[in-house]
């Protein structure tokens, strides 16, 4: 395999990895910060403003992990150094 | 692909050059100062006020409880800088509503720029309001271990807010757009209103964690 056709088949295959391995912890932890929220509303729905509130701060921190995932792998898919190097490599050509 | 709205240039003379995520920054610059201006043109302390003041009012009055809340002792002090934050992000945001608009928070230089201003306003309060050495002292506790993970902490944190506010709102229009080209009828509207929903999300928790950084640097909150 050339090296062009290897830096495109690791890019997106680690595209693909990425985005889903990004995906699946933030869901898991963000599923039992909302469970455990919803206990504690159950328990005390006086502090319910409260803990909404922190609840939407602690899942927009979650969150932030995924986006983090996403980037990269849209880094990897549509601004890629090592692709861009390539294609300017073989137009200099 | 274009992934942001830097690369789409209006105007360019020599290495000076206008994209669409300045242009997009002067126009809500320009709303949201006209707008106010008209509005606090006959400020009145009357029961009855007209509909845009009273508007204008919940909107302060929200802000300062929320400030409130998070902790920070005397809202009014820092009710400009995060209020306007808050105003920025959020007409920002909501405007992706608008046909042909694209939200310049959706370009990480915007984001940025919002963030190194939380980065460089964070030790402004803080000194201001407990003076150089018990803030830098702060960076001691709770051990002088914790010295280089303090000083990493705030550079990460910076980066941090200003990567999920690009992140949300990157990804927010590209999936729109490329819902467009695939199934373009109704889930691209329902995915826009989700959109919508995560702007605003974003505009709050954006100012929180202003307000929670400034609070902590400031030893302002309730508790402390």
């Amino acid at each position: 395999m050339d090296s062009m056709t290897l830096i495109a088949t690791a890019s997106t295959i680690t595209a693909g990895i990425t985005i889903g391995a990004g995906c699946f912890g933030p869901a898991m932890s963000q599923g039992r910060a909302v469970s455990t929220a919803l206990s504690s509303i159950a328990q005390q729905p006086d502090a319910a403003p409260t803990i909404t509130r922190t609840l939407f701060v602690g899942l927009a921190m979650i969150e932030s992990m995924a986006i983090y995932c996403f980037v990269v792998s849209m880094i990897l898919l549509f601004a890629n150094p090592f692709w861009n190097h390539m294609i300017a490599a073989t137009a200099g050509k | 692909m274009r992934l942001t709205s830097d690369q789409l240039i209006l105007w360019r003379y020599g290495f000076a050059e206008i994209n669409a995520t300045i242009a997009t920054t002067w126009l809500l610059m320009l709303l949201l100062c006209v707008g106010a201006w008209l509005i606090t043109r006959r400020l009145s302390s009357e029961i009855s006020t007209s509909r845009w003041q009273s508007a204008l009012e919940i909107l302060i009055t929200g802000i300062d409880e929320q400030i409130k809340e998070v902790g920070l002792g005397v809202p009014r002090h820092y009710l400009p800088f995060i209020g306007t934050l808050f105003l920025f992000i959020a007409t920002a945001n909501l405007l992706t509503i608008l046909p042909f608009y694209e939200p310049p928070t959706g370009s990480l230089s915007t984001t940025t720029a919002l963030a190194l201003c939380v980065f460089v306003a964070v030790p402004l309060f803080g000194i201001g309001r407990r003076g150089w050495r018990r803030y830098l002292r702060s960076y001691r506790e709770p051990t002088l271990l914790m010295l280089p993970f303090n000083l990493i902490s705030e550079a990460s944190r910076t980066l941090a807010l200003a990567i999920r506010l690009f992140g949300n709102m990157m990804s927010g229009t590209m999936i729109i757009a490329i819902l467009l080209t695939i199934t373009p009828f109704i889930f691209p509207v329902a995915l826009s209103a989700l959109g919508l929903l995560t702007g605003m999300v974003q505009a709050y928790i954006f100012c929180v964690l202003a307000a929670v950084y400034i609070a902590a640097a400031t030893g302002d909150s309730v508790g402390a």
